[in-house]
């Protein structure tokens, strides 16, 4: 999986609450079998009308934020359906970390496998940072200390964030959750023929 | 004597395989579920990294998202539906898992075919690439969604990473009006709690009124579970469970069924039980619910009103109403029975199994479907078509004027070629309103399937008891 430690760019506001995967990634996209080439598609129906025109209004679509690497969103961002199609089109696109008051729970862990952060702050410092973001400032985000910083009026200001300290680790090390899991493999063995002797007919022999 | 311990936290404690240095855990994942859309990166990772299926024999695979709803001998005209479908096929045979392809009447949406086939039982971890696993909860089995990294996770290990969530209780007390079904009873909750209001929880539904849904309607009740923002949703397993699983053809039988309804019966939450966070919500207070907006929380009583931006409780919400009656082309404080809709889909794994057929034919029956709406009955899997059509519903269905087709997803989430036109309006038993969910500028009202039958009927959103 790919690491995550310190990211510097620009960042893009999305002031849209309760913003759902169909709406990262409409539907006729999911129609893939692979994760890479949807950046694309990210927010294609709020980026273009239904003529195929683009919608000028869309933070995406001005220049300003081009080579954004940092989302700026509202609260429960990522909410409905599980489609992990929805990071890999946020990664693909070049967006490393989102910043938002809260998240969906299942986008959320999503992230993580997909190399990217996703920072929790109260919705005040989330607002603020959205107006701070259409000065086309860049932000420096650094995992390992936990804070945002950044120039603004020429003078230094600096956000801390709070982050689970396993979550954390993973995304520094771009730890293969499989491969360690692989490793407890005598442990899962065990749990089987411990559980086999429980509840046997979870082992049955019916098929269909 | 250990502490009480909760519905959530037994299936949890019995699931642990290890816990990990940084105090997650690698839980035991007794079933896995698998459809055309969120498993083929899966596969090919597993492929990439020359890892195996652990268990193919805990997992079932079944096409239900890009599947056509007619014309099925003519195969999935869509060439991208169509080799996702085929993926599919070829992992599950490559991999020796269970495959119910569409040529079988088994097949159907993967959370009506779980519990039809008797793969879902009480106390099991589910998971599946699909948020709405949360139905299988009806059940007492933990279950609930993935993405496609966990898909691989579950396949290639049988287990995942988990950090445990919170327990709520959300009890509903009273008793309920005539007329409100277990979706008016979800819809209810989810406008109370909110769409985030489930984050971190997972939810036991509890009181009588749960306790007399039935099976199907307990399985509409937790499927909504991820729209309040949960990990998942349980009910307590009863003797309604035990004589739905009786038979079906996954489930255990003689001696062995006896022997698992002792240990299921073992799972029911303690007396003393400490949940973090209980919700009451009374049932007198519910008559059937309709949302308005682009938002499973933005739920109204049939006899209410569309809200007025002016009253809303901070200038966030006042734009999130702006937007979202901009987009459902609706004024504020327009009478809900005066809404007009020219679309109605009935099916969907909220509201797709035969019970909610049976109570759509109750209203259809001697009726006809309004001239200027369309009207699909998708039945949620081929066992419940063909029980149907045993019970002649298909008759009275076309007699009236609906269109009755295969079983899928169909327009719940339009991948298939069943989809809303931009504009149109649409009642629907599915579960989400998110702006274009059922084709680009489509508008969606939710509903249970007797209010989407009388919308048909009507042409309009109304309550279906005055017809």
């Amino acid at each position: 999986m790919e690491k995550f430690n310190k990211l510097t760019g620009n960042a893009i506001p999305i002031r849209i609450t309760n913003v759902d995967t169909d709406m990262i990634i409409p539907k006729q996209f999911l129609k893939t079998i692979k994760r890479t080439g949807l950046g694309e598609y990210l927010f294609f129906e709020l980026k273009f009308d239904q003529d195929g025109n683009k919608i000028d209004s869309f933070a995406l679509n001005q220049d300003q934020y081009n080579g954004a690497s940092i989302l700026i969103a509202g609260k429960n961002f990522g909410c409905g359906s599980s489609r992990e199609h929805a990071p890999w089109s946020i990664a693909d696109y070049g967006i490393k970390c989102i910043i938002a008051p809260s998240y969906a729970d299942i986008f959320y862990n999503n992230c993580f496998k997909n190399g990217i952060l996703p920072i929790i702050l109260d919705e005040e410092t989330v607002a603020k940072l959205q107006d701070t973001a259409e000065n086309t400032l860049n932000f420096n985000i650094d995992l390992e200390k936990q804070n945002i910083t950044y120039l603004e009026n020429n003078e230094q200001k600096e956000i801390t964030f709070e982050i689970d300290p396993v979550k954390k680790k993973c995304l520094i090390e771009g730890l293969d959750d499989i491969g360690l899991t692989l490793n407890k493999s005598s442990s899962i063995s065990d749990f089987e023929n411990n559980q086999a002797k429980e509840t046997p007919w979870l082992y049955g022999s019916k098929t269909i | 004597m250990s502490a009480p311990k909760t519905l959530y936290d037994k299936i949890w404690d019995n699931h642990i395989v290890s816990i990990n240095d940084d105090g997650t855990t690698i839980l035991y994942i007794d079933r896995h579920l698998v459809h055309e859309v969120t498993s083929p990166q899966a596969f090919e990772g597993l492929r990439m990294s020359g890892r195996k299926v652990r268990r193919p024999e805990f997992t079932l695979a079944t096409a239900d998202h890009n599947v056509p709803t007619m014309d099925r001998d003519k195969g999935i005209a869509d060439p991208d539906s169509k080799l996702q479908v085929e993926t599919l096929e070829r992992n599950a045979s490559e991999n020796n898992i269970t495959y119910l392809p569409m040529s079988d009447k088994r097949q159907g949406i993967v959370h009506i075919v779980g519990p039809e086939q008797g793969f879902t039982q009480p106390g099991m971890t589910i998971v599946c690439g699909d948020s709405h696993t949360s139905t299988h909860g009806a059940f007492g089995a933990l279950a609930w969604g993935i993405g496609t990294s966990e898909v691989e996770h579950t396949l290639a290990t049988q287990t995942l990473i988990q950090t445990k969530a919170k327990n709520m209780c959300i009890k509903i007390t009273g008793e309920v009006v005539d007329g409100v079904t277990a979706k008016d009873i979800i819809l209810a909750i989810i406008k109370k709690i909110g769409t985030a209001g489930g984050t971190g929880y997972v939810i036991e539904y509890t009181g009588d009124v749960i306790k007399n849904l039935s099976m199907e309607g307990r399985m509409t009740v937790c499927n909504m579970s991820i729209e309040a923002g949960a990990r998942a949703g349980l009910i307590s397993p009863d003797e309604k469970t035990w004589e739905y699983l009786k038979g079906r053809p996954l489930a255990p039988s003689g001696e062995e069924f006896e022997t698992a309804i002792k240990y299921w019966q073992s799972l029911a939450t303690d007396e003393g039980a400490q949940y973090d966070e209980i919700v009451e919500i009374k049932a007198d207070e519910i008559i059937p619910q309709v949302t308005w907006g682009t938002s499973p929380e933005d739920v109204v009583s049939i006899d209410g009103y569309v809200p007025d931006p002016k009253n809303a409780s901070s200038d966030e919400k006042k734009r999130s109403i702006e937007r979202a009656l901009d987009y459902m082309g609706l004024e504020p404080n327009t009478p809900i029975n005066e809404i007009e809709v020219n679309k109605v889909f009935i099916g969907s794994c909220t509201n797709g199994r035969i019970e909610d057929l049976r109570a759509v034919s109750k209203i259809a029956k001697g009726r006809k479907v309004e001239k200027n709406v369309h009207a699909m009955i998708v039945p949620g899997s081929g066992l419940v078509k063909e029980q149907a059509e045993k019970e002649g519903l298909d008759k009275i269905f076309i007699e009236a004027g609906f269109d009755w087709r295969d079983p899928g997803c169909s327009m719940c989430l339009a991948m298939n070629a069943d989809k809303l036109k931009p504009q149109e309006r649409c009642a629907s038993t599915s579960n989400r309103n998110f702006e274009g969910r059922q084709g680009r500028g489509g508008r969606t009202h939710l509903m249970s399937p007797q209010m989407a039958a009388a919308a048909a009927i009507k042409g309009k959103l109304t309550d279906f008891r005055d017809l």
